[in-house]
């Protein structure tokens, strides 16, 4: 019984904890660009302007929920719910501290994060169709070949990982770093699944689906109200989600010392949001092709290289 | 890559940076003194109205936001109304470079938001000034020709007496 209730508050707790940390990190995402363009960024409501996002909340939940006329409506209103869905299942399998946390010791952790990972190309492949309009439609089409490529060598970085662990439980490879965070045997591996992270995401510099000066908005073009507010909140929810796994992959998950497991986790999680709002801050969109051959002439030999020198390593110990 | 990790840097050094931001309804922003902001009509040293209704202002606007009516009293012409729609203005200045007098004047002010149109109407009564703006010495009837009660013919500033020039004296 006390199982069973420790088991659901965990549920309830995290589930929780991450929308509230989307939500937050809308506002945490505008002061910090401010910052970094010599502004100030929203810091009129409450202290610190902490309550825009309620004011953002509030100001959402009003606005018009309106289906175009010529869209598909089914599968209009079910793709925002797929991104938050899949963003957040992919969640179940992290663990936060050996405790705290749903599928932790689940056997095919990782597994389990990529395919729910790719399930989000369905929605923004199916709110681009469902829009019936040319530039959802063209964003939908270059999100879902952004995300298909970038899928194949996200995959293959975590191999070395996987290798190194002779495991793919995430609870496991967390506790194989208890000696050397996996980052410095794994540098490659590391440098590869962030970049892959963060085009998965569809963050800036790669967030072309979205292009705001080529495509209006991309794949959410035709989506107001709440359901823009879904892809809104899980794209942030997918960022949180990518820091997690870099956090537990390469840079030894909850351990630390001194500080106990879940704030070492929540640090560690917290500094790799704040670079990919940085990486937002700093670099410049690339071109499409430019995209497309960086992933495969580049990260994909690069990725493969990892594995085969990383197997090498292996077999001469 | 390695420029694109130095902008990386370079960009999170900013974080240090003074923000350039004025927190304007707390922080008032500085506006130089020759800022075109909301339109006066100014007095001369005596404390009478420059305006003497030549209309170049109106003239000169091209909104034609100014709209004024003349009057005479005691041989010197003054605005019967004066009326400047703001809500057409752009602030463009031409009025205070067209005027012959200084009378109509740009001032650094520009918190004159309202809710309805109308109020945004100023007439004479709201555009008079009591004090002399930027040209403090200048009274446009001290060193005009013109003869008005209290002084004569040549007796301006920086003017003589008129000649006779039937006079037969050298």
């Amino acid at each position: 019984m006390n199982l069973i209730l420790f088991g659901l508050l965990n549920i309830v707790g995290i589930l929780l904890m991450l929308v509230i940390g989307a939500a937050l990190l809308t506002w945490i995402e505008r002061r910090l660009l401010g910052f970094w363009q010599d502004r100030r960024g929203p810091n009129r409501v409450g202290p610190f302007g902490s309550l825009q996002v309620v004011a953002d909340m509030i100001k959402i939940l009003f606005k018009q929920d309106w289906i175009p006329p010529f869209a598909d409506p089914v599968v209009f209103v079910l793709a925002p719910a797929v991104v938050m869905v899949a963003a957040l299942l992919a969640f179940a399998v992290v663990p936060v501290t050996p405790s705290i946390g749903i599928a932790g010791n689940l056997n095919i952790g990782i597994l389990f994060f990529l395919a729910m990972t790719s399930l989000s190309v369905y929605s923004v492949v199916l709110a681009g169709w469902a829009s019936n309009n040319k530039y959802s439609l063209l964003g939908g089409m270059r999100a879902a070949a952004q995300m298909v490529s970038y899928e194949v060598f996200m995959g293959l970085a975590l191999i070395g990982v996987v290798m190194l662990t002779g495991s793919f439980s995430l609870a496991d490879i967390v506790r194989a770093q208890q000696e050397l965070w996996f980052v410095v045997p794994q540098f490659l591996g590391f440098i590869v699944f962030m970049i892959a992270g963060i085009a998965e995401t569809h963050r800036l510099p790669f967030d072309l689906p979205e292009g705001e000066n080529e495509l209006g908005a991309g794949f959410h073009t035709e989506y107001s109200s709440m359901k823009f507010g879904m892809f809104f909140v899980g794209e942030y929810i997918g960022i949180i989600l990518v820091s997690a796994m870099i956090v537990i992959l390469f840079f030894g998950g909850w351990q630390g010392p001194l500080l106990p497991p879940i704030l070492w986790f929540a640090i560690k999680t917290g500094a790799f949001v704040g670079f990919f709002i940085l990486l937002r801050a700093a670099l410049p969109r690339p071109r499409y092709d430019q995209l497309m051959a960086y992933g495969w002439k580049l990260m994909l030999p690069l990725s493969l290289l990892n594995i085969a020198v990383t197997g090498a390593v292996m077999l001469t110990h | 890559m390695l420029s694109s990790i130095r902008t990386l840097w370079y960009t999170f050094l900013h974080l240090f940076h003074h923000s350039e931001t004025v927190q304007y309804p707390e922080q008032m922003p500085y506006l130089a003194p020759r800022y075109r902001g909301r339109i006066v009509l100014s007095r001369d040293p005596d404390g009478e109205e420059r305006c003497v209704s030549c209309y170049l202002c109106a003239v000169a606007c091209p909104v034609d936001c100014i709209s004024l009516q003349k009057t005479e009293e005691d041989g010197r012409w003054y605005p019967e109304w004066f009326r400047i729609n703001f809500s057409r203005c752009i602030f463009c200045g031409f009025c205070e470079e067209a005027c012959p007098t200084y009378a109509i004047q740009l001032t650094p002010d520009f918190e004159m938001s309202e809710y309805e149109r109308e109020n945004l109407i100023y007439e004479k009564e709201d555009l008079l000034i009591s004090g002399t703006g930027k040209y403090p010495d200048y009274s446009f009837y001290r060193v005009s020709g013109l003869a008005i009660p209290g002084k004569g013919k040549g007796e301006a500033e920086r003017e003589r007496p008129p000649i006779d020039t039937r006079a037969l004296l050298p």
